[in-house]
């Protein structure tokens, strides 16, 4: 997207289902449902007044930003809600730990829940929120964030949890950091706030994704104001449509902690007689039709609902749904080899080189 | 699995008083349906009368109308199963609704989203007499989140004293540790007395606090509701003489007691659309198929899967509520037998407006001055009914084809939608506008059309079994199996508990759902147990 054109703007609660439609889109299927966070996010608007959404370029460079996110169990969130006093603790703590306030929240990871969840905590702790993310999608793991990518160095993990227990960690890198704080999550019941590294405005220059709050807010009003959602996600995301069929067979299995699975989309109109399989890590990893690779990560895939465009989880998936699939390519910074190293299709264990999205479709179209 | 108690059964009781009939009683939208049916399931009598704004009416009239059809015969009814809408009425309406006190047990957690955040604040306002979410409840392996603080619980209870019918208490993780939960019901009998009830949400909901708080709280404000209509129904058997034990469908198909329905009257709502599918299932003697229910303004398509109805994945909203029910999953279509048709053949309008009930009245084929689907059925020779045989002009008869055309390609594509892409399975038309489904329809083998499947519904609701759920969250190592096994236990005591007769309970679902992201593998178990109701 076209980071040039970011102005700062104002959330508002009337802002927040447009949002949380479009962080459900970006969260290619895992991410966690949106709507705790929703009522979460809108619960702190109305006690805390509405969030200001600065552009990166807004930030000096001294200012500290913390990526934040929640991690856990999806299903454990949805019963066991957050406190409200999970972000004012990790304040407190972060700004005792450097000495130095806050500036700013922003989202490690805009696809699903932790897309929304972030305007709760900025609005708890008065801080504003930067139009960025670490992904720019969803990622099942730590590391898998573009901080790690752009290879700025780890400094502190902090952790936050339901009860008051805050931690603090300092992992010699990122795979420490997924291990260590997993650990210490599930010890906390599989539910944490966490601050995934802690950067200066500086360092977040060229190494997070911008513009990701805005690009999630016009996801979602592209949705709300078109007749043919569908068509106006594709054109608002630049994406091309896989297929467009009926959900006719999901298979799940767990392993690694991990939902893992396969679904595979019956065409219909122009799409009958084509199967497409989408193979299933919590997100959409790779989407194949007779054994080819149409899409695969990091590039985004997406299922949602052919009537609604309303994206479809890898948990809500069920037999017989009338579903669109959708690819488009993802942040530059997941296509260079480090990226691919850490998010490509090998990194989730798929034996096969990525090929970016056009490229794949300039050849099986 | 049997289809119920479809084999002819031998009723207990002396041969001078056999108490082996059986009435069914389905309240709609439009209509309010009854039947009596005898031991092998024969219809002896069916009835279609107009729904009345206080439901009750509606029911005695159609009660008293299958009675007048079976005179002398009214000592041998031994049940009267009720399908109803009064407890949503009175949730959309937002009328005789009590005032509950919502207790949450999770604090310090969950307070980012208080209880009763989503709802529409004129219901919020007309239920809520108080909320408090206090410390205690468990993280998900059982370590306590906080010890339970009995003095904060019982300070809100005296806030509340004299201004709250009933008390809601969710407590985070209850379904798998409910004590606390117990523990505050035994809290409120002592501080507040005997006449305030409490909902306890790990009877009423599975995992997600939000949707199973909401239930809970929507449950304990029914109460009111629900002794009113216990009370008119026993009063109604009371007035004819019947001493029949009444039962009452809920939204998965299957019956509970009458006491059981007093203390959660939540779970009857929803029950017309699984009514008419397990009714349509065994009047045509299918378990696998796809139904249409059609009535004056909509049809409804379902999916009857192994006897019972395939159920939504999605939350179930009630008067803007979201809960976690299981409700059937319902497509519905604005098509229906009173539907008005206007335009002209090159552009036919269908609907969604209907004349409803009155196309007895309204339709140009009963003499009214509005053309609707029934109508263009007369003129195609799909129905023949009617008072009269209008003179149809041209414009007229080519409006009605084209509509008619419309009409089937909705149903098509209907009926494929929900065919889960299978098209090994028939069709069950049902409902008073059946006619109106074509004979020929792509994806399906046949379409049958039952008799009496213009009462499929309250059919449904005689033949239903009894039935329990149980939600676990169980890990995938050693323990898994008997932890499986207790959840399955359980799921049979509540069946025991609705009616179902103890040596003919079964399990008839069982779902596990891989949990993520947890260090212990584990999975979600959900159970439900069934059977037939016990003899007399």
């Amino acid at each position: 997207m076209a980071t040039g054109q970011l102005t700062a703007f104002e959330l508002r609660e009337e802002d927040l289902p447009d949002l949380a439609r479009g962080c459900a889109v970006l969260g290619t299927g895992g991410g966690g449902s949106v709507g705790t966070g929703l009522l979460a996010a809108r619960r702190a608007i109305r006690e805390c007044g509405p969030v200001p959404v600065r552009p990166l370029g807004a930030f000096a460079d001294e200012e500290t930003v913390a990526p934040l996110s929640g991690i856990g169990a999806p299903t454990v969130g949805h019963e066991m809600i957050a406190s409200e006093h999970e972000a004012l603790a990790l304040q407190a703590a972060v700004e005792e730990l450097l000495g130095r306030k806050i500036a700013a929240v922003m989202s490690s990871e805009i696809g699903g829940s932790n897309g929304v969840a972030p305007v709760a905590w900025a609005a708890r702790m008065g801080v504003p929120l930067v139009d960025a993310d670490g992904m720019g999608r969803a990622f099942p793991e730590v590391q898998m964030v573009s901080l790690y990518v752009a290879g700025v160095p780890y400094n502190y993990i902090v952790m936050s949890d339901v009860v008051g227990n805050v931690s603090v960690l300092r992992p010699l890198d990122g795979l420490w950091a997924e291990r260590q704080a997993r650990a210490l999550a599930v010890a906390s019941g599989s539910h944490s706030l966490m601050a995934d590294y802690i950067i200066t405005a500086a360092q977040a220059r060229g190494a997070v994704i911008e513009g990701s709050v805005s690009h999630a807010l016009s996801i979602g009003r592209a949705m709300r104001l078109s007749t043919d959602p569908v068509e106006a996600l594709q054109q608002e995301l630049g994406a091309h449509k896989l297929i467009e069929g009926k959900i006719v067979d999901i298979e799940r299995r767990t392993g690694g902690g991990f939902v893992r699975g396969s679904v595979i989309v019956d065409g219909v109109g122009g799409h009958r007689g084509e199967l497409l399989r989408i193979e299933v890590q919590n997100e959409n990893l790779i989407a194949l039709r007779d054994g080819v690779v149409l899409a695969s990560v990091p590039d985004l895939i997406t299922v949602v609902d052919t009537a609604t465009g309303v994206a479809i989880s890898t948990e809500t998936l069920r037999y017989g749904q009338r579903a669109t699939v959708l690819a488009w390519p993802c942040d530059p910074l997941w296509r260079t080899p480090r990226g691919l190293e850490v998010a490509g299709p090998r990194a989730f264990g798929y034996d096969i080189d990525y090929r970016p999205i056009e490229e794949l479709r300039s050849a099986t179209v | 699995m049997p289809p119920s108690d479809s084999t002819a059964s031998t009723p207990h009781g002396s041969a001078a008083s056999p108490r082996d009939l059986r009435v069914g009683i389905d309240v709609g939208g439009t209509n309010t349906d009854a039947v009596v049916m005898d031991a092998g399931n024969t219809v002896l009598a069916w009835t279609k009368k107009a729904t009345t704004a206080d439901v009750t009416g509606g029911m005695n009239a159609a009660l008293v109308a299958v009675l007048d059809q079976i005179p002398g015969q009214h000592e041998r009814i031994g049940r009267v199963m009720l399908g109803t809408t009064h407890a949503t009425n009175a949730i959309l309406e937002r009328r005789n609704l009590g005032r509950v006190a919502v207790i949450r047990i999770g604090a310090p957690a969950t307070t980012a989203v208080p209880p009763l955040e989503d709802w529409p604040d004129d219901l919020k306002a007309t239920i809520e007499a108080g909320q408090i979410i206090v410390r205690g409840g468990h993280f998900i392996d059982g370590y306590p989140i906080a010890p339970l603080d009995r003095d904060e619980v019982k300070r809100f209870l005296g806030s509340v004293a004299g201004r709250a019918d009933a008390v809601a208490v969710t407590g985070v993780f209850s379904p798998a540790f409910p004590e606390q939960e117990r523990e505050i019901a035994e809290l409120v009998a002592v501080e507040l007395g005997g006449d305030v009830a409490v909902s306890m949400s790990h009877e009423i909901g599975s995992l997600g606090l939000v949707e199973r708080e909401n239930a809970t709280v929507l449950n304990a404000a029914l109460y009111r509701v629900a002794g009113e209509v216990t009370g008119a129904l026993a009063s109604v058997l009371r007035d004819r003489g019947l001493a029949a034990t009444p039962f009452f469908a809920q939204n998965d198909g299957t019956l509970m007691a009458l006491e059981y329905a007093a203390r959660y009257p939540v779970l009857t709502i929803g029950s017309g659309p699984a009514n008419s599918i397990r009714g349509a299932a065994f009047l045509s003697g299918v378990q696998d198929a796809v139904v249409a229910d059609v009535g004056g303004t909509s049809t409804d398509f379902g999916v009857l899967t192994g006897g019972f109805p395939r159920e939504s994945a999605a939350a179930v909203e009630i008067g803007g509520v979201r809960t976690n029910f299981r409700m059937p999953d319902i497509l519905s279509l604005a098509i229906g037998g009173g539907t008005k048709l206007r335009g002209d053949a090159s552009d036919p309008a269908v609907g969604p407006e209907s004349v409803g009930y009155r196309v007895s009245q309204e339709a140009l084929v009963f003499g009214g001055g509005t053309a609707t689907l029934t109508d263009a059925a007369v003129l195609s020779e799909r129905a023949s009914l009617g008072t009269t045989s209008p003179q149809w002009d041209d414009g007229q008869r080519a409006l009605l084809a084209a509509a008619l055309g419309v009409v089937d390609e909705r149903i098509v594509d209907a009926a494929d939608r929900v065919s889960l892409g299978k098209a090994d399975r028939p069709l069950v038309a049902v409902g008073g506008g059946q006619f109106l489904i074509p004979d020929d329809i792509p994806g399906v083998t046949e379409v049958l059309r039952p008799d009496h499947g213009a009462v499929a519904n309250a059919v449904g609701a005689v033949i239903a079994l009894a039935s329990g759920r149980w939600d676990a969250i169980v890990p995938v190592g050693d323990g898994r199996v008997a932890a499986i096994e207790a959840a399955c236990q359980t799921a049979i005591a509540r069946a025991v508990e609705a009616g179902a007769e103890p040596d003919k309970v079964e399990i008839v679902e069982r779902t596990e759902i891989p949990l993520s992201y947890l260090t212990e593998p584990s999975i979600r178990v959900h159970i439900k147990a069934a059977g037939p109701l016990g003899f007399l």
